[in-house]
Order: structure tokens, then C-alpha cells, then sequence
């Protein structure tokens, strides 16, 4: 294993089928990076995901994610990762400090350290009136800052988000940002989606994946650089348009 | 004509204790044949106003009419007249694309064939899968589906609440695309989004937040109202950079904007001196800035 990397990566292909969701994609994501791994709908983001979760197991090709083989230590590998979604990462019906302990409690960690924690965590979010309130009360940008803050309440390795700023008002979306800055200069480091493409700008390095592959791979700057363009937005497109297959 | 007439409209949800106001006397029109953009983020109150302007959800006070009907009295003949997206995908996913686009059409007591020049473009796309179930179909197939089965009526007023959400930058501009096909035909159309760039595509737009309108305007007189210069500062490290900018005098507010950070200056005369990397232009400010600016003004 490359100690310097966090995640590892070549040429990981997924095929269901005759489908070939994930095409020899590699790379390598440093320790501390902030990595964002954009691509349009059905250009197997989620699929490549979940390989390097350990939830689902490559066809071929190689990766190791916290220096943890996938095909081998995929339980280990759960057990050095965060993981935040748009779509669910918190239980709607526990209260805020029920979700902490909880998901405190599934990576192991001891009641003490939960106990300290939790306190820590719901003042430097501001939280700490509602610790007893129902996670389906709070306004949605509360909910998915609690719902980053849960994911690396384990002092994980890596941290998955994914589109974890959907929907979320512009200056929550900032504060969200500004609580990414903070993970990864503790170290964390930060794997994200997002189809907002200013938030590409954020990221250090950026891939983008057309049809299973990944196209481009570079520092927001050198990819505009490279495609002559004046924003993030415009490499996007200029990739995306060139998808072929139908997405699903 | 106005299409679409919101007067004072109040909606709460919960209990006497716990009350939570989604909408807050919530007014504006929109006239016949405008693509009318709602903008603001989840929890805003889109959804719930979208709910009573197409009957299916009464208000707590305030008036409301479509096509100069009442939503409460007439709900019956809106819901001949209208058509809506949910956000939600709300077709049957165990019906295949052509049956439920036949059943749509039948519940409207019409036929595909009847209005099919009014969808042809868009469910052209999907017809390859005709015989595809619903659930088996990807994010954008599904998307058009969902707007094919609402426009298979001919409605006059379309209501599309957040379409493009969870939506690539690719598969966004085509849906817009395709509303501008659609406002050339001369369907009045209200789009929400909590997308801001989306603003720009609109003829007009009202910024919601928190259940208050906040404005209703042109998105070319959003910007206008700004009112206040913005400078667009970048160096290599735009951390640092950014706690120092928030610290100078004559900056009200400073935070990132894609490659840039911007920020917000007190008045015309607030003179900055910046460390010799750092890139410095004034820039036109986006509806996201506005949008910020109205926010705390809000708050305040």
C-alpha cells in the first residue's frame, strides 16, 4: 500500500452484464485531499462508489481505500469511512442525540467518548438547545450539517458525500463548504459529488467520468486551462455532451 | 390576463405549541403565457404553495386563483385546466412509459393522439422504451415521462415544482430547453427550483425563504437592485485569503464563489489594499448574491 494515499484505484470496472457500468477507471486520492468526482446521471458515479465503500465488489481491476484492500477487507474498510448522502443519512424519528449515539455506537466508539463528543459537537454547531429534538423537526441545512458531523464522528479516514448540498440555501451551502475546509485540514479526506459546479471550484483536484470512464482529472484551474474554458461549468459540458449511452 | 392570482396566502403545519408557518402571506400574479420561476431552497414553502394552487391542499387564510377561478370554490374545473409535476415521481412505476401516458389521457376523458403535437418533441425522446416500465426508466427518462402525462390534456397552466433537482448540469439546460418550446406554445408555466442559475431562464421571478417572499422582479431587475459593488478576489490560497478579506473595513459580507470569493463592499468609495498575488476585478453580481444579500437583510 501507498501510505500517502488515501484512495487507490486502477483500472476498477463494475459490468452487470453485459453493462459496463464502471470502465477501468484510476486514480489516487491524497491524504487530506478534497476530491470531487463529478459526472452526468448514469455515468456510474454511484456504482464506482460503492465499490470503494466495500458495498459492492469490483469485476475487475484493483483498489484499496484507507490501504484496505476492496475485495479482501471490504468490513474493514466500513469501519475507516464516513458516509453522508442527500437522500438519507439521518433517522428522522430518533432526536439529535439519539442519532449521535447511534451511529457513535455502530463504529464502535465508547459510551465516554460519545458522552464528551456529543457536547463538543452540538456547540460547535450550535445545536445545543436541540439536542432533544426530532431530527424530522430541524430546517433541512441544520440536518445536513448534523448529518456531516455524524459521519465523521468516528474520526474517519474518508469521508463519502454524496450531493450532500442538494436543495440547500446558498448560504448554507457555504457554511457546509466551510465545515468540509475544516475535516480535511484535520486530515480527513473528503470524497464528493455534487451538480453544483461552483462547488467543483472548492475541491483540489476534480475527476469526471462520461459513459463509466473517467475523462479528465486535474485541478479545477489546469482542466479549464486544458479546455479552454472560463468555468468548471463549461468543462462539465463540454465533456458531458459527449456521453453516448442512454443513462439506465 | 393573470393567469395565476396568490393574495396573502398562510399556511401553518403542527400543533398550537409547535407551529410551523410554511407560508407567509405569500402574494404575487403571473400573467398569461410568462414562465414564472420560484426560487429558493428545500423547505422554503414551494411545495406547499404548488399543493393549493392546484387544489389538493387548502390554506389557512388568504385567497388564491388560477385561470381567474378560486382554488377553494372551483377546484374542479382547475384540475380540468391544470397540469402538474410534483417533485416527487409520481407516475405508476408498474405501468409501462405508453400506459401511463394512455392513462393520464383517459382520466382527462382525451386520447394521446389528441394533443400529441403538444408533447411530440419531448416524448419522442422517451418512445424507444415505450414498453419499459416506469420504475425501470433512468432519472431523465422518467423527468419526461412525468411532463409528458401532464401536458397530455392541453392544460393552460403548467406547475412544475423543482424538475431539475438531483438533475445533471446537462440534463438541466435540455429541460429548459424543452419549458421554452413549451411557453412558445403558449402555456403559462410556474417552475420552482432551489437551482439559482436557473432564475436567469425565467421571464420573472419571486425569491421565497422561510415561507416570505422576499422579491418578485424580472431577473434582470433582481441584479439591478444589488445595488452595491462587488469586487472578485483569488490567490493561491483562498482560505487565508478569505479570513483576511472578512476582516477589512468597508466589506460587509466576503465568502467563496466558485473560483473567486466575493465580496460585498459598503459603498462606492471603499478603497482595498490586497497582498500583490491576489487577483482583484469587480464583477456583476449573480442571483446568488442577491439572494444572500436579501437573506440577511431578512434575518435582520
Amino acid at each position: 500500500m501507498q501510505p500517502d494515499y488515501a484512495i487507490t484505484a486502477k483500472d476498477l470496472t463494475k459490468r452487470f452484464g453485459d453493462f459496463t457500468a464502471v470502465d477501468k477507471i484510476s486514480f489516487e486520492v491524497s491524504r487530506g485531499e478534497i476530491f470531487g468526482f463529478l459526472g452526468a446521471n448514469g455515468a456510474g458515479k454511484t456504482t464506482a462508489m460503492r465499490m470503494l465503500c466495500g458495498l459492492s465488489l469490483p469485476s475487475a481491476g484493483t483498489a484499496t481505500v484507507a490501504g484496505f484492500d476492496v475485495y479482501r477487507d471490504n468490513e474493514r474498510i466500513k469501519k475507516r469511512i464516513g458516509y453522508m448522502s442527500q437522500k438519507f443519512s439521518l433517522y428522522e424519528d430518533l432526536t439529535v442525540k439519539e442519532n449521535i449515539r447511534f451511529y457513535g455506537g455502530i463504529y464502535g466508539r465508547s459510551d465516554l467518548f460519545i458522552k464528551e463528543q456529543t457536547g463538543y459537537l452540538l456547540q460547535h454547531l450550535r445545536l445545543e438547545k436541540e439536542g432533544n429534538t426530532l431530527v424530522r423537526a430541524l430546517p433541512l441545512g441544520w440536518k445536513q450539517k448534523l448529518a456531516f458531523s455524524v459521519a465523521i464522528f468516528h474520526e474517519p479516514d474518508i469521508v463519502f458525500l454524496d450531493e450532500p448540498t442538494g436543495g440547500v440555501d446558498p448560504v448554507t451551502r457555504r457554511e457546509f463548504w466551510n465545515m468540509i475546509y475544516e475535516a480535511s485540514a484535520k486530515g480527513i479526506t473528503v470524497f464528493v459529488t455534487t451538480h453544483y459546479l461552483d462547488e467543483a471550484e472548492y475541491c483540489n483536484r476534480v475527476s469526471i467520468m462520461v459513459d463509466g470512464k473517467i475523462e479528465a482529472l486535474d485541478s479545477p484551474s489546469a482542466l479549464k486551462q486544458q479546455f479552454s474554458a472560463a468555468s468548471m461549468d463549461g468543462v462539465f459540458l463540454q465533456l458531458a455532451r459527449k456521453a453516448k449511452r442512454t443513462e439506465g | 390576463m393573470e393567469k395565476i392570482q396568490v393574495n396573502g396566502i398562510v399556511k401553518t403545519y403542527g400543533s398550537k405549541q409547535k407551529k410551523l408557518t410554511a407560508l407567509d402571506h405569500v402574494s404575487f400574479t403571473v400573467k398569461e403565457g410568462e414562465l414564472f420561476g420560484l426560487i429558493g431552497p428545500d423547505g422554503a414553502g414551494k411545495t406547499s404553495l404548488f399543493r393549493i394552487l392546484t387544489t389538493l391542499l387548502l390554506a389557512d387564510s388568504g385567497t388564491a386563483t388560477v385561470n381567474g377561478m378560486d382554488v377553494v370554490k372551483e377546484y374542479k374545473a382547475i384540475r380540468k385546466q391544470v397540469g402538474y409535476m410534483p417533485g416527487r415521481f409520481s407516475l405508476y412505476p408498474d405501468l409501462t412509459v405508453k400506459e401511463n401516458l394512455a392513462f393520464f389521457a383517459t382520466i382527462f376523458q382525451t386520447d394521446v393522439n389528441e394533443n400529441y403535437s403538444l408533447i411530440k418533441d419531448i416524448y419522442e425522446q422517451i418512445a424507444p422504451f415505450e414498453n419499459r416500465r416506469a420504475d425501470k426508466l433512468s432519472g431523465g427518462m422518467k423527468q419526461k415521462l412525468a411532463l409528458s402525462c401532464a401536458l397530455i390534456h392541453k392544460p393552460t397552466v403548467l406547475f412544475l415544482d423543482e424538475p431539475t433537482t438531483g438533475v445533471d448540469a446537462v440534463s438541466r439546460k435540455e429541460f429548459w430547453e424543452m419549458l421554452k418550446g413549451l411557453k412558445q406554445q403558449g402555456i403559462t408555466i410556474l417552475v420552482s427550483t432551489p437551482y439559482m442559475d436557473e432564475a436567469a431562464l425565467c421571464d420573472r421571478v419571486a425569491l421565497i425563504q422561510d415561507g416570505h417572499i422576499m422579491q418578485v422582479n424580472t431577473p434582470a431587475d433582481v441584479i439591478n437592485g444589488f445595488g452595491k459593488k462587488i469586487l472578485a478576489v483569488k490567490s493561491s490560497d483562498m482560505l487565508s485569503l478569505l479570513q483576511l478579506v472578512k476582516q477589512m473595513p468597508g466589506v460587509l459580507d466576503a465568502y467563496p464563489f466558485g473560483e473567486y470569493h466575493h465580496l460585498v463592499l459598503a459603498d462606492e468609495q471603499v478603497k482595498l489594499d490586497f497582498p500583490g498575488e491576489v487577483t482583484v476585478k469587480e464583477t456583476a453580481p449573480d442571483i446568488e448574491d442577491c439572494f444572500m444579500l436579501l437573506m440577511k437583510n431578512h434575518a435582520a
